[in-house]
This record gives structure tokens, sequence and C-alpha cells, in this order.
């Protein structure tokens, strides 16, 4: 029994650096296309914003198990063979930056547009007031909806052991075959890691927000 | 050579014909007000002068530059034309001190420590020194508004375009905003869109009555309040006078 757990508790661990592994790199490249898309969205051309339109709906409209199969058994048909965590990590990323792509827009759209007027007027290009006075004020505003996605993909990498990513869950699964008997006690284990995970996270951004907030932002509780 | 000369502006937005032919020029260190009912364009004829809205037709002409021209660094341009906004537009996110830093350090690539330097000057220039750490967001209107003066005059600008400066402010902030207004009278130039006319009447060296996009008299202030040639800008003049008091006598 004390093996058995010992075995358990190692491979838990390799599936615990996958389940990582997939939230940084998932996270990563859906925040950095999501500021593209919504920078794109507020600020391009017709063709462009409409073209982020549509993939913003079509990756919001897809569940992400269907992605993740469209990726990792889907594109080698036409040539495209990406293994299984590179794919994990594309589809938590394209689909994550859909949503993002809404929290950074939001946050540009709350920003008043007399500031920009502001920074204009004392000769500043359209590249630097973005630099300078966008960004600084939209990653404030952003970071309570993105704490959300975040804790969201974290636990949507739970997913990615259907198409054979070793990662917690496939790990979880390996040693449910091998031990039958301590089924419920292994997924209680799996929730109770996921849950500290995303715990810690929401405790980490929270301070982070609170860090960051702008005076005059804050809402304060009333009576 | 006159310092800003403004040639014959027509801006319309949509349907709505806003300017339709405005013609002034100012010389250095001048101070003009431009009054008017509102709707008249007269915001609109500051924007057009920076080009924040470019005006659809005829042209502005900076220092014997014209900057309507499309093949012109218009944010060059910018350094040289300061603006202060009715809501303020402080950057939310940063100190008093860094409001007015920013500009010399992003634009004019002032080093860091020199350029805060001088933007303490210039608060201490608006009576905000103790303010220089505070965020906007902890600021009253009026030292809002005087951040917002600092802002513009640390870039050194050969003209200070005013819209409407005091009227989102609580009646007893005006003052201070009015009082810094006046100690930079003659020092750089000023344009100045104001329903202030205590103000207008005792620092401007000339007022611009504006209506339905076309400036319908021009003057001396003297001349204008005490006989406006146009009975339109005699009732505009006496309903504004009992609606904001002129409590500015002298000066």
């Amino acid at each position: 029994m004390g093996f058995a757990i010992a075995i358990a508790l190692s491979m838990g661990l390799i599936g615990l650096v996958n389940t990582l592994v997939l939230t940084a790199l998932g996270i990563l490249l859906g925040t950095v296309l999501g500021i593209l898309l919504a920078v794109g969205r507020s600020y391009g051309k017709k063709p462009l914003s409409l073209f982020i339109l549509i993939y913003e709906k079509v990756l919001r409209g897809i569940p992400l198990l269907v992605i993740f199969f469209l990726i990792y058994f889907g594109l080698p048909q036409i040539g495209i063979n990406l293994n299984a965590i590179t794919s994990a990590i594309l589809g938590l990323g394209l689909r994550s930056a859909a949503y993002q792509s809404q929290i950074f827009r939001g946050a540009i759209n709350s920003i008043p547009k007399g500031q920009i007027d502001a920074a204009y007027s004392m000769g500043m290009s359209k590249l630097k007031s973005v630099q300078h006075i966008i960004l600084p004020q939209v990653l404030r505003l952003s970071i309570p909806g993105w704490s959300n996605e975040f804790t969201i993909l974290l636990k949507d990498t739970s997913i990615a052991f259907t198409i054979g990513v070793i990662d917690l869950m496939r790990q979880a699964r390996y040693i449910q075959v091998r031990e039958p008997n301590l089924v419920l006690v292994i997924y209680l284990l799996i929730a109770f890691i996921y849950l500290v995970f995303v715990l810690s996270a929401n405790k980490g951004l929270y301070y982070l927000e609170k860090k960051y907030q702008m005076v005059g932002y804050k809402t304060e509780a009333h009576r | 050579m006159a310092l800003l000369e403004v040639k014959d502006i027509y801006k319309s937005y949509g349907n709505a014909q806003i300017l339709k032919g405005i013609s002034f020029t100012m010389e250095k260190h001048e101070t003009k007000v431009i009054i008017g009912p509102s709707g008249t364009g007269k915001s609109t004829l500051l924007r057009c002068i920076n080009q924040l809205s470019p005006p659809d037709k005829g042209q502005v002409w900076l220092n014997g530059e014209e900057i309507t021209n499309p093949k012109i660094n218009i944010n060059k341009i910018r350094e040289k034309i300061g603006f202060v906004f009715q809501d303020f537009n402080l950057f939310s996110h940063m100190t008093a001190l860094r409001n007015v830093s920013i500009g010399l350090e992003k634009v004019k690539k002032i080093e860091k420590e020199e350029a805060s330097e001088r933007a303490m000057d210039e608060l201490r220039k608006v009576g905000l020194e103790i303010q220089a750490n505070q965020y906007p967001g902890q600021l009253s209107g009026g030292q809002k508004q005087r951040v917002g003066i600092a802002r513009a005059l640390a870039m050194d600008p050969d003209i200070i375009l005013f819209d409407e400066p005091t009227s989102a402010l609580d009646p007893e902030l005006i003052g201070g905003v009015l009082d810094v207004m006046r100690s930079l009278c003659g020092k750089v130039a000023m344009l100045v869109v104001t329903h202030e006319m205590g103000f207008a009447r005792n620092v401007a060296n000339e007022i611009i009555f504006m209506e339905g996009g076309v400036i319908v008299e021009k003057g001396p202030p003297k001349e204008m309040f005490i006989h406006a040639k146009m009975t339109r800008t005699r009732e505009f003049l006496g309903r504004i006078g009992t609606l904001y008091g002129e409590e500015e006598k002298g000066g």
C-alpha cells in the first residue's frame, strides 16, 4: 500500500510538471495573441478587424475537445504533424486568445479618449501613446478578467490527456488502472491539487491587482 | 510675421457643418478669448488648429509654416502648441509629476532626472509642489486643471489652446485656475475658449465672438463690452453677463 502511494506520487509529479507547462505556455500564447487581437480590432482597418471578429466568434464557439482533436488528429491530414503537448498548448492558447482579446478590448475601450488626445497634443506619436499611455492602463484594468481566464485555462489543461498528453489527469488514469481500490483517493487528491493551484494563483493575482490599482478606480465597500 | 494664422477654416461632421470659414491671426505672447453660445464650433476650432481634427478646407500657419500640409510631421508641430482640456484628460496611472515629465522624457528625449526636475519647476509655478506625487484620482478638479496647465507649459510651447478650462470646475475652484492663466499672460500666447467674462474683459487683448460657425465680431474687450457693433454680440454679452456675473472688476 505504502509502495503504491510512493509510485503514485512520483508519477503524479511528472504529470504535474506537464500541467504547469501547458498552463504557462498556453496562457503566454493566449495573452500575447490576445493583446494583438484586441489592438487589431480596436485600431485596425476594416478587413483586419472583421477577420479578428470572426476568429473570436469561431474559437469561442467550438468546444476545447474539438479544437484539440482538430489540431492533433485533423492537421496531419494536410501535412501538419504536431506532437501531443504542442497541439495542446496551441489549442489552449488559440482559444484563450479569443477570450483574452475580449478582456483587453474592454479595457482599451474604458480608457477615456481624451487621454489619447492629450498624448497626441504633447507631440506623442500613435505608437508612443499606445506604449506609454494606453497599454500600461489596459494591463492594470485587465488583471481581474485575466485572473479568471488564467484559472479557467489551468483547469482546462486537464482535457489534454484525451490526445495523449501525460499531465496530472493522464497519470491519475494510469494509477487508477494499477490501483483500482484507490480510485476515490486518487481523484480527490487530483481535485485538491487543482484547487490549491487555482487558489494560490487567485491570491497572487489579487495581490497584483491591488498593487497596480490606479488611484480613483478603487470601489470601496459600502453599507 | 504672425505667430498663428488661421485662414478660412471649414469643418463638417457628417452633414453638420460646424465651421464655415474662420480666419484670424495671433501675434507672439498675445491672449485672445473666444466666446459664443454652445455648439458654435469653438472647441472644434481649437481641435482644427492643432490638427486633432484636421479641417476640411482652409489653412493653419504657425511661425510661417503651413501645418495643415499633410506632409508635415504634425507630432513635431504639436510640441509647440499646448492644449488644456475641459475635462483635464490627465493620465490616470501617473502621478502629477509624471503627467508633466512624461512629455519631456518621451517626446523631447530629456534624461529622466532632468525631466523630473523641470516638471517639478512647472508644478511649483502652478502651486502644486506638495501634490507632485499624488495621482489624478486624489486631486481636486482645480488641482487637476493646474496639472493640465503645467503639463502643457513643460513642453515650452509658443501657444497654448485652452478649451473651456474652468467649465468643469466648482465655482470656488475656478479662481485658482484663472490666477495661473493670468500669470502666464504676456509670457506665452494663449487662445482661450471660455465663459469667464471677467477673465475675457481683464486679460484678453482681443475677444472673438463666434456663432453658427462664423466669427460674428471681434475687437478689444472694452469695445466689445461697451459698444459692440452687432446686436447679436450685445445680446449674448448681456445674457452671459447676468448668468456668470462680473465679480472680477478692475485689473
